[in-house]
């Protein structure tokens, strides 16, 4: 079996006052989208900038990210940044104040083919040009002159895409690429991605807190909890037949499409509690939250537990065939 | 093409609008100094130690001081509005050909100095930040609290003991070796040797200024979104600082400069009277004690179109800095 493009194992990302991601992994195939979904503070966006080599000074990440077998954690800094924006790329969360102020969208984008494929800034402003128009913005000729602050937020998050695509990455990490944008200009953004990714033959991390978008983008799903992976399925199985505790708790609290019915059947579901309530405690983080909670669960986090058709949940209900059909 | 004519605009706009504040700038500076007690014949008198009513009555009628406060005002805006300045009956010139003596050389001062501050205060403040709370942070903090606490003209007079008494390197005062008749590079050396030191220390105190503020304006750009995205594309630290960080952090140092541009000339009246520096601001300080009005009015009228003028400066070149900022 050839291995994935990018094999993630073991990640740590440790701080000098707590370690917001454990011992977690998950991996990718080329082409492939792979959603992470998980509610903030779980650990998705510093996967994501540990994945890309922007950890914060004061983070240290252990395990591997091998990226086409090639440890980048192992990579000197010089090296990582010759992969970085060219191999693999990122799309962020804040379209807003994602780009320079005082620079034209047409040099921003400009920059990064300067860079990687050292072109000249004519030749950079040329592609720059096509580039715009391939993520959609209209009259590209005019607004790669533009300074940011004249354009939109959507506008704005399709030259952050460009420059993340300007490359051809084999990899492209968005992280919350749409929670900042209105709902009409998600589903145009999330469109792009994906045709994108179709087009230059790249795989996708998405990192998302909203369920809603998984099923329709993702070949696979890594639900996170607390830095650690709680569960990994197709989206088709995970929507049907979520098992671990806490997918089932986040799948009750989405509002379903017959919106009306949320409104007459009384409030949203919640989960209980907050992410931070177990912290320190040896045990699963989920066990606060948790109405399955089993002895086993307050000694260590429970394994991975393998259900087949590459299906993996962290929870010994798991191992419980009528706990598993019970939802 | 379009952005020329918008600054031309601005230009005109701005000298339009320093009529009407130049006039109240007289009329302030008129007032204030009539409040003042004494005269310029009183001054003479108490000089010369033994004048008679007489004499000062004369001296009065001549320079127009027996006129009614609000005649000699309007004498004085004729004056004005036909772009003469006056005479000073101290120095017996026209003031404007005094100024005019004084201006370059003061001009040369304040431009330097501030140059020397600017250029190492977003040095040191650049180092300060790239090294935040390490050891050349620390280090430079506490020299800067010293530049920014230590009064100009201490530090005028240390440096004088240091550089010009103990080791003779430089020139303890003026503006230029008098008799020596230098020409061409010589006499350049020769400038630059006597403005080394009233230069810089007039710039300790807004290196100090400078440093701790483009400190705070580079943490505070490093920490946006924008510079997470310049690092994505893969690009060296020193382009991200360069091209992404300085250019962002440098508005605010602009705005406190320009102002700065203004108002130095304060400074410089006690650094220009410590090294004997043939300034504007050491004509002003005489003037005031000699109850010179003409001079001082002169001075005060070409220090307030200097502000005007570093005002309108700043604004073209936070434009040219920040697109946001729109020139109407």
């Amino acid at each position: 079996m050839a291995s994935p493009l990018l094999d993630v194992r073991g990640l740590s990302v440790r701080f000098p006052t707590g370690s917001p991601v454990i011992d977690f992994g998950f991996h990718i195939e080329q082409g492939e989208t792979v959603a992470v979904v998980g509610e903030s503070g779980s650990g998705k966006s510093l996967t994501a900038l540990a994945i890309m080599g922007l950890l914060p000074r004061r983070a240290a990440a252990t395990g591997t990210i091998a990226f086409r077998g090639v440890d980048l954690l192992a990579l000197p800094e010089k090296e990582r940044r010759a992969i970085r924006g060219r191999q693999v790329a990122m799309v962020f969360q804040e379209p807003m104040t994602s780009l320079n102020p005082v620079m034209t969208v047409g040099r921003q984008i400009g920059e990064v083919l300067r860079r990687h494929e050292g072109l000249s800034s004519a030749a950079a402003r040329a592609r720059a040009i096509e580039l715009l128009d391939l993520v959609r913005v209209a009259d590209p000729h005019l607004r790669v002159d533009d300074y940011p602050h004249r354009l939109s937020g959507g506008m704005r998050q399709r030259v952050v895409i460009a420059i993340a695509v300007a490359c051809r990455p084999s990899l492209l990490v968005a992280d919350e690429p749409t929670t900042a944008l209105d709902v009409t200009i998600q589903a145009q953004i999330l469109d792009l991605l994906d045709r994108l990714r179709r087009d230059l033959a790249m795989a996708l991390i998405l990192i998302t807190h909203d369920l809603g978008i998984v099923g329709q983008w993702a070949d696979r799903v890594v639900v996170m909890y607390a830095g650690r992976k709680a569960e990994e399925a197709s989206p088709h199985e995970l929507l049907a037949h979520p098992v671990h505790p806490y997918t089932r708790g986040l799948l009750a609290a989405s509002p379903r499409l017959s919106a009306g019915a949320n409104y007459r059947q009384g409030p949203l579901e919640e989960i209980p509690g907050t992410i931070a309530s177990a912290a320190g405690e040896p045990g699963c983080p989920f066990v606060p939250r948790c109405d399955l909670v089993q002895p086993s669960c307050r000694v260590a986090p429970p394994p991975l537990v393998e259900l087949g058709g590459g299906r993996l949940v962290a929870c010994p209900i798991a191992a419980v065939p009528e706990a598993v059909h019970a939802s | 093409m379009n952005r020329r004519r918008q600054m031309l605009k601005v230009v005109r706009r701005t000298l339009l609008q320093a009529v009407p504040t130049v006039l109240a700038i007289l009329i302030l500076n008129f007032a204030l100094l009539k409040l003042a007690p004494g005269d310029a014949a009183d001054v003479m008198a108490a000089e010369s130690g033994a004048a008679t009513e007489e004499t000062m009555a004369m001296l009065r009628r001549q320079f127009g001081l027996d006129l009614p406060v609000l005649h000699q005002f309007l004498a004085y805006v004729g004056q004005i509005a036909s772009f003469s300045l006056g005479f000073s009956p101290r120095y017996n010139l026209p003031v404007a050909d005094l100024i005019g003596q004084r201006l370059p050389v003061t001009l040369l001062l304040m431009v330097s100095a501030l140059t020397i501050a600017l250029v190492i205060g977003i040095a040191l403040g650049t180092a300060m930040a790239l090294n935040v709370s390490r050891w050349p942070d620390r280090i430079l903090s506490v020299v800067s609290l010293v530049f920014y606490s230590v009064p100009g003209f201490w530090i005028g007079l240390m440096l004088i003991v240091m550089f010009s008494v103990k080791f003779g390197w430089l020139p303890s005062g003026g503006s230029e070796s008098i008799g020596a008749g230098l020409t061409g590079v010589d006499a350049v050396i020769d400038r630059l040797r006597h403005l080394i030191l009233p230069a810089s220390s007039l710039a300790l105190f807004f290196i100090a200024i400078y440093a701790r503020l483009m400190r705070a304006a580079i943490l505070e750009v490093t920490a946006q979104d924008f510079v997470r995205t310049a690092r994505a594309k893969g690009i060296s630290e020193a382009s991200v600082v360069l091209r992404h960080i300085l250019r962002n952090a440098l508005l605010p140092v602009t705005t406190l400069a320009g102002m700065h541009l203004g108002g130095i000339l304060g400074g410089a009246v006690v650094v220009e009277t410590v090294f004997s520096w043939p300034g504007l601001g050491r004509l002003a300080f005489e003037s005031v004690l000699r109850r010179d009005f003409n001079v001082l009015l002169g001075v005060l009228l070409l220090s307030s179109l200097l502000v005007i003028i570093a005002n309108m400066i700043v604004d073209l070149v936070q434009a040219w800095l920040d697109p946001r900022i729109e020139l109407r």
